[in-house]
This record gives structure tokens, sequence and C-alpha cells, in this order.
């Protein structure tokens, strides 16, 4: 597979701070990407560079594989920023079209476009409603219309699920897989890491604008695991010592322990083995992206959320 | 471009569509009328009657102060300040003895306090009754005065100016009350399109559209389609009143007697000197609307018309881009908004004090250099321009000025698109003058 995006050592350096400071990485056609940060760490700067709203002070973008030109890959692109909202007055579907124009489409073309998607998502009824009249979920789920009605081949996601009930949530997400099974390529960014490990194939974790992490969920998890199991025995034996690995936690029937270096799984349960303890189930506990997440950030400062104008 | 076409569509539409726009266009000429309207009816009718007991220390005035309809003099005995009020008298007016020609000070005391033109009657009718004396003394009648004052009335001045080879009869009231009527009504709407596209800008940023908007287009354009929609729906405005005052004008002309209209039309034709003796003579009433026509004919109208709509524009284009960088770093405080709009304001306020001036005196320096000047050009040129091109402006003025406002347009627009770009993305902080201005004038 190709890369739809790739990123060359970009900068973008504010009058304070370095808001992205060196950062490279690829992004698959067709893959679900995540791009993960704490709040300030540069995540919004780097999808306005993506978005061509902001110019990188130095570092190149290829898009599907040639110098990225915003004027006119603008169309291939649908952006749903954090910040989003609505011209409150509009009609709904004269705003959605209002919007499909300006992306570059004809109104015939628009005009169809909105009534897929509007059926789509049973939002028929809701033409001649005004945007003010609508529940935060339900302009969400316009914005996400309007987000990917031109078909772009690249759609940047940034908190796409806030604010939406778990129902919307749940379409919202159904249609993303889909537009990524036609071939778009989704770059989501979230601090959400539940929706991380369950949504994504690649991930990015920045910090203080710099990239700090880059693999595959699978991958990531492989790389930050303690080597810690989770143990059942029918009973617990008062005492357990042992060479290969150390308990660190104890519940009724269950045990939490770390293999030390230098021994195998098998190990542990080679030692119950031996005492004749029945053992009900043995699995490796992986860490959750949100404890690797914490674990990298943590003691770092991460600033605050304050824009910082362009130098 | 075609995508600022799209943007200027919507904003033009999305007002003029609105109802309230038609109810502002049309109520605010009528609202206007019925202002100049009241203040004048409140003006003739709010006088109060006045009973005024004169106490003359000359016996002369007796029979001398005329009595108006509000003001009724009497000159009854044992009346003084201490019992006027139980007499029935709301005030009373102490005149001391003359002595020669040496300035006196008449005393008028009252109830409550005496309004202004209440005050100027009195005084103007004692003015009157000193005059009739002197003139009495003198061995004039007063009826005789004023018999000769009518007669010699037949006078009548009309000021030509120079324009080329011909000269062209000018009235300078009518040029006072253009200059002054199109200056006004450009500081006017400067400030209400100007807050329109300010507000324009603080909706789209408070709205979080912003972002949404400059993934698609850039933010010049997303700037300049605003600043041009309500310029159109201000031109449109205007459009709407010119027509509704065609309008009312002609169906004015259908309540003036027919026989009224053929005599204007006589007067017209005989260029308002009807030769003794003729088949028809002219009434007051034609003679009347002959003058306003005649009068209104003086005004290069073409040239004003044309002139104002390029100054409105070129005005409006000069102050909206500003406003709207003001909007652009404006966070949900409206406050904000009335500080940063400070040094914006003062100089379109300082211009109308000029153009006030310049209405007066059209030829001075400081009105000639403000109307070259595009901060103020707008509203001043549009004060002299009245006055007569070349005569009052020469016609180099009258470029220089025009070219200017391009210019200072382009200038402005440049950057404040610069101030835009930046603050409408940015939330949460307060910018000051120092930083919009870091950010104007920063490279790319």
């Amino acid at each position: 597979m190709s890369a739809i995006l790739q990123l060359e050592h970009l900068k973008k350096h504010y009058a304070t701070q370095k808001a992205v400071d060196d950062i490279s990485f690829s992004i698959e056609q067709g893959s679900i990407f995540g791009l993960l940060g704490p709040n300030g760490a540069g995540k919004t700067t780097l999808l306005r560079m993506i978005t061509g709203i902001f110019y990188p002070d130095s570092g190149s973008i290829l898009f599907d594989g040639r110098p990225f030109h915003p004027e006119e890959d603008i169309i291939r692109i649908g952006y749903m920023p954090e910040e989003r909202g609505l011209y409150k007055k509009m009609k709904i579907g004269e705003h959605a079209l209002y919007l499909a124009q300006l992306k570059g489409l004809s109104r015939s073309e628009a005009m169809e476009k909105i009534r897929f998607w509007f059926k789509r998502l049973e939002m028929e009824s809701w033409w001649n409603k005004k945007v003010e009249d609508l529940s935060k979920g339900m302009s969400q789920k316009l914005q996400f219309v309007t987000t990917v009605l031109h078909e772009p081949k690249l759609i940047i996601l940034d908190e796409p699920f806030s604010g939406l009930d778990p129902v919307n949530a749940n379409l919202i997400k159904d249609e993303i897989y889909g537009l990524a099974q036609r071939g778009s390529t989704i770059i989501f960014s979230t601090h959400r890491m539940e929706q991380v490990e369950e949504i994504c194939d690649h991930i990015v974790l920045v910090n203080l604008g710099k990239k700090i992490l880059d693999g595959t969920v699978g991958n990531i998890k492989q790389q930050f695991k303690e080597n810690k199991f989770s143990i059942k025995l029918s009973e617990l034996p008062a005492v357990i010592q042992s060479e290969s690995f150390t308990v660190e936690e104890r519940k009724d029937h269950e045990l939490i322990v770390k293999i030390s270096p230098n021994h195998r799984s098998n190990d542990v349960l080679q030692h119950f083995l031996q005492q004749q303890i029945i053992i009900e189930s043995f699995h490796e506990i992986l860490p959750s992206l949100n404890e690797i997440f914490i674990g990298l950030v943590e003691g770092t400062s991460a600033t605050t959320r304050a824009f910082q104008q362009p130098s | 471009m075609n995508k600022i076409l799209i943007i200027i569509q919507r904003e033009y539409l999305s007002r003029v569509k609105n109802k309230r726009f038609l109810l502002t266009t049309i109520l605010t000429p009528l609202l206007m009328v019925l202002f100049f309207v009241g203040a004048t009816y409140f003006a003739i009718q709010g006088k109060e009657d006045h009973k005024i007991a004169v106490v003359d220390q000359n016996g002369f005035f007796k029979g001398n102060l005329e009595n108006t309809t509000h003001i009724l003099f009497e000159f009854p005995e044992a009346v003084d300040t201490t019992n006027y009020i139980q007499k029935g008298y709301t005030d009373i007016l102490l005149i001391p003895e003359f002595k020669g020609t040496e300035k006196i000070n008449y005393i008028i005391r009252s109830k409550k306090r005496i309004g202004l033109t209440t005050e100027e009657a009195i005084s103007r009718k004692i003015d009157e009754a000193i005059e009739d004396k002197m003139l009495q003394d003198a061995g004039i009648q007063r009826a005789q005065l004023d018999s000769i004052r009518e007669k010699s009335q037949f006078a009548e001045l009309k000021s030509l100016e120079e324009q080329g080879d011909t000269a062209q009869e000018s009235n300078a009231a009518l040029s006072y009350g253009i200059g002054f009527g199109s200056g006004m009504l450009i500081y006017i709407t400067m400030f209400i399109y100007g807050a329109m596209v300010m507000r324009g800008v603080m909706e789209e940023k408070t709205n979080r559209i912003a972002e949404v908007m400059v993934s698609s287009v850039k933010p010049f354009q997303l700037m300049l389609g605003k600043i041009i929609g309500i310029g159109a729906v201000g031109l449109t405005q205007f459009l709407m009143w010119i027509i509704l005052v065609v309008g009312l004008m002609a169906a004015a002309q259908f309540l003036i007697p027919h026989e009224v209209l053929d005599q204007v039309n006589t007067l017209k034709q005989y260029n308002g000197q009807i030769p003794a003796g003729g088949m028809m003579q002219a009434g007051d009433t034609a003679q009347n609307i002959y003058k306003i026509q005649h009068t209104m004919s003086t005004a290069n109208w073409p040239l004003i018309i044309g002139c104002f709509i390029f100054y409105f524009l070129g005005g409006y284009l000069f102050y909206a881009s500003l406003f709207a960088a003001v909007g652009s770093v404006v966070n949900e405080d409206p406050q904000d908004a009335q500080s940063l709009m400070m040094p914006i304001t003062m100089p379109i306020i300082f211009s109308f004090i000029i153009m006030t001036n310049a209405v007066q005196n059209p030829g001075t320096p400081i009105a000639t250099w403000a109307s070259i000047i595009p901060f103020s050009s707008p509203m001043v040129m549009m004060a002299r321009i009245a006055y007569g091109v070349p005569g009052t402006v020469a016609y180099w003025e009258l470029i220089v000025s025009m070219l200017s406002l391009v210019g200072g347009f382009l200038l402005t627009t440049w950057l404040s698109a610069k101030i835009y770009r930046t603050g409408i993305l940015m939330y949460g902080k307060k910018v000051s003058w120092k930083e919009m201005g870091k950010w104007a004038f920063r490279k790319n």
C-alpha cells in the first residue's frame, strides 16, 4: 500500500514556543490513523498544516505522492476541526449546500450528495429547519455530513464524538469504517484512548511538539508490556515464593504477577503445577493505551491550550 | 474567485431576504420625516402663555408693546415683585428709567423659567418699541417704514460660478444642504455597515465556524466576501431609498392642481419673469414651485450622485476592513469590541467635525487637505463637491482624492487581512493593538 500523506521534518514555531518541532510520519491509504496527544501538544497546529490553513516554517508535506498544494488539494480533504460551528440563522439544507459549494462542488452535484447523505443518516426532514433549532448531537451529525460530503480521499476528524449520544456515536463510527473500506483515509485526533484502541490501525503520539510514539496499536502494546500476567487458581497458597516472578496483587482466587527478567510465562505455570494447584485461567495483561499515554506524558510540562501566534 | 462569489451571495441574500431589512429600509426615512415634523410641531405648539405685568419707569411703553398670541403685556397699577403672582401674572417686567443712550438692564422675573424662544420674543418686542420711539422722535412713522421695506424687496442676488467659458448659476443654501446631507449620510452608513461587518466576523468567530470555513477558502476570501456582500446590501438600501423618494415626488405631482402646473411651465419658458400684461399670471404657489425647481436645477446632480456612490463605496471599503480586523480579534466579550473600535471611530468622528466646517467654508486649506486624505476624504469631499467642480474643487484635487482613497482601501484591506487571518483562529486571549500591529506588518 502507498502512503497518502507523508510528513517530513515539519516545523512550526510560535513566538514563545515550538508548536511542532521536527515531526515526520506517513499515513497509509485506506487506514484509520490516530493522532494522539495531550492538550497543547501541537495536534491542532499539525492538522492545520495538513489542511493548508497554516504553512509550515520548514519541512515538507507530500499528499498522494506529490508536494501538497492547498489550493488544488483542498477538495480532496475533509476537515472537521475541534472548534467547529455553523451559521445559526441558516437553514440546514442551505447550509450543507453552501459548505459543499465552497469545497468546489457544483450546485447540482452538491444537491445530489446532500440528499444521499441526509437519507442515509435519517436527516431528510431537517432540510428547512434552522441550525439554531438543532440539538448539539444533531449539529454534530450535520457537521460530519458536510465534512465527508464531497467524498474526500483524506478525512480529518478532530474529536468527532464529543457531544454525541452512544446511539449516534455508533452510527458515526460505522460510517467512518465504511468510508475507510471505500478507500478514504481517516485521521482521527483525540485524547479519548478507548476510542482509539477500538478504531485506529496506526497511531502517533505527540507531546510538546515532538513525536514520541509511532506504530500500530498491537505493536505499541507489545512494546510497552510489562510482562504482567493474571492467573486464576482454585486456591491460593499462603506463601508464594519463586525467583521466576513476583506477586503484584492478590485477590481471593486471582493473582497478578510480574515475570522476572530472564524468565518466561511457562515458569509461572510450572511453579503452580509443581504444587498441584489447579489453574483456572492464565493470560497476559497488556497495558491500555491510556496507561501508556499517561506514563509517557506525565511529568513533562504539557503546556496549556492557549493558542500562540505564529512568529 | 468563484468561491468569493458564493460567499458574497450568502452574505448578501441572508441579509436582504431578512424581513427586518425591508422594514428598516422603509421605516428609516419615514421615521426621519416623522422626527422633523414632530420636532417642528413641538417647537411651534410647545409655547406657554405668558401674562406679563410691565412696570415702566418711563411711562412710554404702554400702548407700544405689541401683544402676541402667547405673550400678553399689561400695565397694571400697584403691582410689584412681591405681589404679581397673587394678581394673576406669570411674569413681571421691570423697565428702569432711560439715562441717555447708555446700556441699561431690563429685568424680567417669573414664576417659572422662561423658554429661549419666549425670551427672544419679549426682547424683540422691547427693541421694536424702542425703535418705534426713536423713529417717531426722528419724524418717521412705523407704517411708512414698513411699506418702504416691502417695496424695496425687488432685488434678488444670483451668484454665478465660473465654468470655463460660461458661468453656472449656483445656490449656496442648496450646496450646503447637499454637502451636509451626503456627508451625514456617509457618516451614518459608515458606522452602520462597518458595525455590521464587525458583528458578522464576531459571529463567525464565536460560533466557531471560522476554522471550518478556512479549511475550504482562504481567510482573505472569507473577509472580502463578507465586506463586498454587506456593501452590496448598503447599495441596495440606497437604491430603494432613491426609488422611494422619486416615487413620492411623482405622487406629489398629482396633488398639484393642473392650472398651477401650467403656470409653472409658463414661468419656465420665460425664465421666471412673465412679461407684464401677458395672458397668464402666476400665483404664489406656482412661483414657489418654480423657485424650488429652479434652485434644484442649479446643482450638478449626475456628478454629485456619481461621486456620492464612489465615496460611499470607497469610504466603506476603507473602514470596513478595519472593522473586520477588530471583529476578528474580539473574544466573546463585547466590551473588548468597544475599546478596540475606538481608534477606528475616532477618525470617523473627527472627519465629521471637519465636514461640518468644510460645508460652510469649502475653500479652507484644512478642508482641502481633509478631502484628499483617505481617512476623511469620503465625508469632506462630498461636502465640497456640492459647491461645484471645477470651481471650488479643482479637477486635480478630485482625481488625487479618488486615487488616494482607492490606494487607501487597498492598503487597509491588505493590512487587515493579515490581522484577520491570525485573529479569527485565536481564542481565549486578549489582543492588544500592539500585537495587531505586529501581525499586520509581519512579512508573508
